[in-house]
Formats: C-alpha cells, sequence, structure tokens
C-alpha cells in the first residue's frame, strides 16, 4: 500500500495565514503517510485550541473533546481497542494549564500515545493571554504588567515524572518534525513532543525568527541517559536543543492490564452464559 | 411476627462481619431479611451500627425496635436502650463493661476471652454469632458451613471460627436458649444476600460493561470494588481515575471506541463531571453514570443518605442536550433497570444518569435470584451495508439518531465527534443553519426517550383515598408505610417512579384527581420530585413529607405524618 501525505489532508483550515500550526499539520500528514497506516486505524484526540482544531484537518478518525480533556478519552480509548494509534494534539495551555492533572497521571500511567503538544507559549484561540509555557515578562492583556511567574518546563516535569519518550522540535524544521513524530508514534507508551510552534498574531516575542535564530541539535548519543536529558530540557533562552532527548521504554498502562492480552475488547464476543454465575457468590 | 437486631459499636469493631455473616446464613436457611448499616466517616471509633431484621416474606424495610441488641461498648447500649422491646436481650462483654442493675435483660458473653481461648481476639465477632443464633434458636451448622466457604485454604481458621463460635453459643445457651420464635422460612429456593452496589456492578458486568473509570467516593465506591474485582476473570477495564473530570472523559473515549462504559460516583464528583457530561450529549456518545447520592451541599455527610440531586442530574450540564434519569427502588428492579440504563445509552447515543443513594447502595436484603436472559447487551451499531458511505457521524435522521459506527472496524470510513457546533460529518461549525438542525435533532432524542420511559409503579389500594407519590429507594419503606395506613383502616395507596426523566405523566394526571389526599415523600428539604411534576404536569401534590437528616425514613414516621394530617 501506498499512502500519500495528500490523502491525510481535509477540511479547510481556519488558521491565520504564517501560523506555524500548517507545518505541524504537513508533517503529521507526510509522517502518517510514511509510516502507512491507514486512515480509519488512527484517532486523533484534542481539546480545544487552535491546535486542537487538529482533527478537523487530518482525515482520521476524531475525537475533539473538552478544553484540557484530550488525555483522557484517549486512554479509554486505548483500552478499548490497543489495535488503533492513538495521537493526542493539542496547544500548551490545553495539555499543560486546563489538562495538568492528566498530564501529570497519564506520564505515570504511560498509556501508548503520542503526544503532540503546539507549544507557541500563549493562549491563541482565547486571543493572547498568558500560557503556563509564557516567558516572564510578557505583556498580555491580562498579563498588563507582564508574566511574573516562571514557566512551567514540560519537558523537565515529564521526565522527572518517568516519562520514557521526551523530544522538542520546531515548527520551522518540517523534517525533523515528522521523524520525532514518527519515532514517537512507533514508541510503545507515552511519548511527548513539545513542539515550539510560533503564533503570529498573539506572540510578539517567541517569533518565528526568535526561535530559528536559537533552536539547534545536540549530539545525543545515549537516549538512556536521564541526567543528559535532564539537561536539556533545563536548555532554554539563547539556545534551544532539539531532538529525542530521552527515550526508554517502561511497562505501559495496556501491558499492565493482563485483561488486554489478546483480542482488543471491542472485538471479544460477549457471553451471556457465563454470566448468570456472577450470583453464585450471592447466595 | 418478626424479629429485629441491631449491632452497635465503634468503627472498627467488625460490626459488618457479624452481620454478614449472620444474614447470609439466615437466608441460606431460608428467612427474608434486611440489613442495613448507619455509619460515620471515620475509620475508628465513634458510634457505628447495624440493623438486621427478619420478617416473613422479605421485609422492605428497618423498624426501630430492637429484639436482641449486640452492644459491643456501652455507648451502644445506652443510645439504644430506648427502643429496646420489653422481651429484648442484650449480648455484650461483662469484661468491658456492666449493664446497670435494674437492667435485667443482659446476656453476658466474654466475647474477647472466649475468642482468645479459639485462638484469637479477632474471632470475637465469631463469638457474638454464636450467642445470637441460641437466642434465636438456631442450630450452627449453617455458619459453620459458611465459615468454611469464607476461609477454606487458610490453615486452621475453619476450626478456629468454629470453637469460637461454638463458645458463644454454649455460653448465652444458659442464659436464653431460643427464647425468640423466628418468623417462617420462605418456602420458595434458594434466594441472594445481596446489597444495592454489588447489584449493581453485576448488572453493569453482565450488561456487558468493559469499562469503569471512576474516583473513589462514598457510597458509590461499592460499585468500584465490585467491578475491580471481577476484572481479572472477565473482559473489563477498571482504572481509579486522577479526578472525576479524567473519569467522565476517560468512559467517554472508551464508549466513542466501543465499548459499553460506565462511570460511578456521588454528588460533588458529579459536580466536577458536568462539562463532560454536556460533551457526552454533543457528541453523542454513550454513558451510563451512576451517582449514588449522599447529603449535600459540598462534602455533607459523607457516609449518610439523601435525594438530594435530582434536580441537578436532571439539569446539570451546561447548554441543553438529551438524557434520561433513571432510579434504583429495589434490589429486585435495579438489576434490570440498570441494565436498561445502558440499553437507552446505546440506542439513543446519549448519557444516561442512574441515581442510587447511601440507603439502597448499602442495604442487604434477601432476594430472588436474578433472571440474566432478560439482560439486553446491543450496542445498536450499524453493520456493513447498513449505513450510507461516506459515513457521516451525524446524518440528519427522523428520530436524531444516527447510525453509529466505530473508529477502525471499517476500512476507508473515519468517525469524528466534535464537542464544537459541527456539521453532519463532525467538522466543526458556524452556520446558523447547521446549528439549528443539529440542536433539534439531538433533541429530537427527547421524545423517543420519554416513550421508553416505564410508568411509576402503583401499590396499595386500587381506589385510594391516600396517594404517597415517590420515588428511587424510598421504595421500600412506602410499601411498609401503604400497607400499615391500610391496616389502620385508610385507604392508601403509593406511585413510585423509577424512570424519572423524562417524567412519565399518564398514570399520576389519572390518579391525582381520583384521591383525597397527596404526598409525595422524598429524603430531601424540598421535595424536588414534587417541583419537577409541577414543572411538568402543572400538577400539585397535596402535601409533602420531608426527610434531610441524613438517614433513611422509618415506616412510622410517614404512618405518623399522614395520620397527624388527616
Ligand atoms: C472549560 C473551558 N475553559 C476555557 C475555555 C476557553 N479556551 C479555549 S481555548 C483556550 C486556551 C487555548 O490555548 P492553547 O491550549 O495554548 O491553544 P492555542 O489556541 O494556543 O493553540 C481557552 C482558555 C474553554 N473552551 N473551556
Ligand atoms: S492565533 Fe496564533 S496559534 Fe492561532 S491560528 Fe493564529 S497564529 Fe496560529
Ligand atoms: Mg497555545
Amino acid at each position: 500500500m501506498t499512502c500519500k501525505a495528500e490523502d491525510y489532508l481535509t477540511g479547510k483550515t481556519a488558521w491565520c495565514p504564517g501560523c506555524g500550526n500548517f507545518a505541524i499539520r504537513k508533517a503529521l500528514a507526510e509522517a502518517l503517510a510514511e509510516l502507512e497506516i491507514p486512515s480509519h486505524e488512527i484517532i486523533i484526540f484534542s481539546g480545544i485550541g487552535q491546535a486542537a482544531k487538529m482533527p478537523h484537518y487530518i482525515k482520521t478518525n476524531g475525537f475533539n473533546g473538552l478544553h484540557g480533556r484530550a488525555l483522557p478519552p484517549a486512554v479509554g480509548s486505548r483500552a478499548a481497542n490497543k489495535e488503533l494509534k492513538v495521537i493526542v494534539e493539542s496547544g500548551d495551555g490545553d495539555s499543560y494549564g486546563e489538562g495538568g492533572n492528566h498530564f501529570i497521571h497519564n506520564i505515570r500511567r504511560n498509556p501508548d500515545i503520542a503526544h503532540f503538544v503546539h507549544n507557541n507559549q500563549v493562549y491563541g484561540l482565547t486571543k493572547g493571554q498568558a500560557s503556563p509555557t509564557s516567558d516572564p515578562g510578557m505583556q498580555t492583556g491580562v498579563q498588563v504588567t507582564g508574566v511574573s511567574i516562571p514557566p512551567l518546563n514540560p519537558l523537565s516535569l515529564a521526565l522527572t515524572m518517568g516519562s520514557g519518550f521526551i523530544a522538542r522540535s520546531f515548527s520551522g524544521e518540517k523534517e525533523h518534525l515528522k521523524e520525532t513524530m514518527k519515532e514517537a508514534i512507533n514508541f510503545p507508551g507515552y511519548a511527548l513532543v513539545d513542539i515550539l510552534q510560533p503564533c503570529v498574531s498573539f506572540n510578539k516575542v517567541n517569533t518565528f525568527g526568535w526561535y530559528k535564530q536559537r533552536v539547534y541539535y545536540p549530539e545525543i548519543e545515549d537516549h538512556y541517559d536521564w541526567n543528559n536529558a535532564m539537561a536539556l530540557t533545563r536548555q532554554w533562552g539563547d539556545r534551544i536543543p532539539l531532538g529525542i532527548f530521552y527515550k526508554s521504554p517502561r511497562m505501559t498502562f495496556e501491558s499492565s492490564q493482563l485483561v488486554l492480552e489478546g483480542e482488543p475488547l471491542v472485538r471479544r464476543p460477549f457471553d451471556p452464559s457465563r454470566m448468570a454465575s456472577l450470583q453464585d457468590e450471592f447466595y | 411476627m418478626e424479629l429485629n437486631l441491631l449491632i452497635g459499636g465503634a468503627a472498627g469493631q467488625g460490626m459488618e462481619t457479624i452481620m454478614n455473616l449472620l444474614g447470609k446464613s439466615l437466608v441460606r436457611e431460608g428467612f427474608g431479611i434486611i440489613y442495613s448499616k448507619d455509619y460515620m466517616s471515620r475509620v475508628r471509633g465513634g458510634h457505628n451500627f447495624s440493623r438486621l431484621r427478619i420478617a416473613p416474606g422479605t421485609p422492605w424495610s428497618n423498624v426501630e425496635t430492637v429484639d436482641i441488641l449486640v452492644a459491643l461498648n456501652e455507648e451502644t447500649y445506652f443510645l439504644h436502650r430506648e427502643n429496646l422491646a420489653p422481651s429484648a436481650r442484650i449480648i455484650y462483654d461483662p469484661q468491658d463493661f456492666n449493664l446497670p442493675e435494674q437492667e435485667s435483660r443482659g446476656v453476658p458473653v466474654e466475647l474477647k476471652s472466649l475468642a482468645e481461648e479459639a485462638g484469637g481476639k479477632v474471632m470475637a465477632n465469631t463469638v457474638a454469632v454464636g450467642a445470637l443464633l441460641v437466642l434465636m434458636g438456631l442450630e450452627t451448622n449453617t455458619v459453620e458451613s459458611l465459615l468454611e466457604d469464607t476461609f477454606a485454604g487458610k490453615e486452621g481458621a475453619v476450626e478456629k471460627n468454629i470453637a469460637a463460635l461454638q463458645s458463644g453459643y454454649d455460653a448465652a445457651a444458659s442464659y436464653c436458649s431460643a427464647c425468640f420464635t423466628l418468623p417462617p422460612r420462605n418456602e420458595s429456593g434458594k434466594k441472594l444476600f445481596i446489597d444495592g452496589n454489588q447489584v449493581l456492578g453485576m448488572s453493569a458486568l453482565a450488561s456487558g460493561c468493559r469499562f469503569l473509570s471512576a474516583y473513589p467516593m462514598t457510597p458509590s465506591t461499592g460499585v468500584m470494588n465490585y467491578l475491580a474485582a471481577k476484572s481479572t476473570d472477565y473482559p473489563l477495564v477498571v482504572e481509579q481515575a486522577e479526578d472525576e473530570v479524567a473519569a467522565i472523559n476517560m468512559a467517554l473515549g472508551a464508549a466513542y471506541t466501543g465499548v459499553r462504559s460506565l462511570t460511578c460516583t456521588s454528588g460533588g464528583g458529579f459536580s466536577l463531571m458536568v462539562e463532560g457530561l454536556s460533551l457526552a450529549g454533543m457528541t453523542e456518545t454513550p454513558l451510563v453514570i451512576i451517582v449514588a447520592m449522599r447529603p449535600g451541599p459540598a462534602t455533607g455527610f459523607p457516609t449518610r443518605t439523601e435525594q438530594g440531586d435530582l434536580n441537578f442530574v436532571i439539569h446539570g450540564g451546561h447548554g441543553e442536550f438529551p438524557r434520561a434519569v433513571l432510579s434504583a427502588t429495589s434490589q429486585e428492579d435495579a438489576f434490570y433497570r440498570l441494565n436498561k440504563a445502558f440499553a437507552l445509552a446505546d440506542r439513543y447515543q446519549t448519557p444516561v444518569i442512574f441515581l442510587s443513594d447511601q440507603n439502597f447502595a448499602d442495604t442487604h436484603r434477601s432476594v430472588e435470584p436474578f433472571d440474566f436472559s432478560r439482560l439486553n447487551y446491543d450496542l445498536a451499531l450499524a453493520g456493513e451495508g447498513e449505513f450510507e458511505k461516506p459515513y457521516k457521524r451525524y446524518r440528519a435522521s427522523k428520530n436524531g439518531v444516527s447510525p453509529r459506527i466505530l473508529p477502525g472496524e471499517h476500512a476507508g470510513e473515519v468517525v469524528l465527534i466534535d464537542s464544537d457546533e459541527h456539521d453532519e460529518q463532525g467538522n466543526i461549525t458556524e452556520s446558523a443553519e447547521v446549528r439549528r438542525m443539529m440542536a433539534e435533532k439531538r433533541m429530537r432524542k427527547l421524545q423517543g426517550l420519554a416513550e421508553e420511559m416505564d410508568e411509576p409503579d402503583l401499590y396499595g389500594d386500587p381506589h385510594p383515598e391516600v396517594l404517597l407519590v415517590g420515588w428511587g429507594s424510598n421504595y421500600g419503606v412506602l410499601r411498609e408505610a401503604v400497607d400499615a395506613l391500610s391496616e389502620a383502616g385508610i385507604k392508601t395507596a403509593m406511585l413510585h417512579y423509577s424512570d424519572i426523566y423524562p417524567l412519565p405523566v399518564q398514570r399520576l394526571q389519572e390518579l391525582l384527581g381520583e384521591v383525597k389526599k397527596s404526598y409525595c415523600v422524598e429524603n430531601n428539604a424540598t421535595g424536588q420530585l414534587a417541583g419537577l411534576i409541577r414543572r411538568e404536569t402543572g400538577l400539585q401534590i397535596g402535601g409533602l413529607i420531608l426527610k434531610y437528616d441524613g438517614r433513611p425514613f422509618l415506616p412510622r414516621e410517614i404512618v405518623e405524618e399522614v395520620e397527624n394530617d388527616l
């Protein structure tokens, strides 16, 4: 079977011209085509935000849920049918702010999900308030004197919580992004890719040029080296490393559920005759 | 003819162990029983007690009278002294405390010492069961075989427990052997000894539920415990979510992907879930939510009972979307009704709320075995050839229900669901026209749901002068109240709602004009069902009999209110 990237594109996008989301969409379509995963065998879960519109623009199954709540339904879906590839696609506000608790606990749970966070360091859809990853000092209509609290570092946090796959990419480096996405999709377990994404309308600080000047590819010899990964996740400012910083599979949600061995739950026949004996213990 | 037992003590003293052992053996012997718990929100100390009533048939409710009191501490005696029948007996441990001199009904049994002699202090409860048996004139053999079942495989445990049982039996025998007469045993076959949460858990599993995500919250946790225990043997995943928001959203993800899914909680957790409830309505995803009520607001009374969330579950969630609300009335009914909740959720692709409460959840009764062949487990999916291609998740339809397929099951077809307003395909839209069409499509499902609702159950005098209207777990106590009022010469009937929303109105409309006086009996402070009836029908129920102290109604309380009013 040959899959073409164009076959995965659908819908009329409603993003601002020049938005980093276009390149992310393209990279995703190419990644899916190169991995040759048929549309109907993929589900994209998203929350609410500009990034979270992705299920409308990529032809796969889609669950465009609530703001901050993309991960929980994705986990439920993994339990129901582990044969489908699950991708979560959402913004930084959605994933790290409103959905922060799910972010933390799903790293622990480690479901086989590739989580692509479009990190534009701002709330795009609601017109430019600070997000958990906004740099200190950024002024917005709400943070009128500038962001005063330090940003959340998603990759460090994920690493300390035991995440097995941690990467950063940039919408301006499409090849790298595509390859990183492919690895994340194939990784068994929760794989986090924090994608730097310029928001041309609301983030006038972290622009395309700002990122472009700073990103670089560090030499990473050992993907199991936790300390090295931690050092990389903490680099921010003049130089911002891109790459897969850490990659070390561990027990997944699916494999820890013994009942999930074999056929996916959704396809197991229902056997009513096994049920009546349930009441025996109450005699 | 009946017998009422009460066992009280501090939390952690094992009242439940005694009641479970005794209750189950009584049921095995053919007696009809009800056993309910009154417990505090703490793990040690305080005052907890359980009541067990043995009566002909199967009793529907507990009463206040106590025939045998097992006082595991002194406080228990003083707290329940007033309700002791003149012929009552009090089992207590004279090494712990002594009864007042003028109290002649005591049966001192050295529970702890005898247990230690038999092999360990933990068996004090088994000693107490032995004492209870001899007072009731029962042999020890049924409890013995139950102990064998319970402790099978545990070295020496069976022998030690049987020795403890016998020692309690012998110790009490000299004070009072067979000084109570038990009601007749039921003739018909084996009965189950089961509580409300277990009924719901079993029904869910037998309905084909394959995914439960929940966050522990009393009094719903028993459902989670039941299903978790089964998840090693049945195709079922039970996941403890990080919070209730995750719980409902996880369940929606599993439901969308194609398995019957459930979440359970109490009012506070449901508060966190309502955005997800609205999502289920918007995305047209089937989901069953068990809400086991306890008194609110906020944390309220965690371990007690109330019917305070009816309005909340009918109205909770932003926006307008169809839903059904069913309730647990009795174990006998709830088994099938929760199954109906699953069937409706799938048939109408929308959330269904099943209301339970602490009173139902924690009460054991002896009930007929269930007929599993009556259960529905049809996901109501469109098979290959039963939907138009390309597939559109929200294709317009007459009854508002679109053919549903599962993601991944049909090559080339994708399933897109959306919490934004969407078109037939599931794509986000801003169109006024599409919006109108989709809002109407969703709400049309409410008409179908309304037709599926069962009319309220009518019990009592066929031509009543007094009508008691109720819902949910008050079913049993209302039956007893109807019987008592009828016996007192007041022609009484009850109209009891199991399916509550969309409200079935026909039977009520027919009856209400015929009766002299009607009352809505509810465990809340505002009469929420009465309010719903008024809103839906314009009919006013004559009076309200309300209780909102966290405790379930006793039949006497309802009878007195009616008698005083007439
Ligand atoms: C419960 C809830 N709260 C608030 C909102 C409003 N809201 C929608 S998107 C959003 C922030 C989006 O930011 P981000 O996730 O970073 O996505 P972006 O638009 O930047 O891609 C907010 C606050 C909402 N839809 N739901
Ligand atoms: S507001 Fe920002 S993130 Fe949203 S579409 Fe426009 S440029 Fe992209
Ligand atoms: Mg953002």
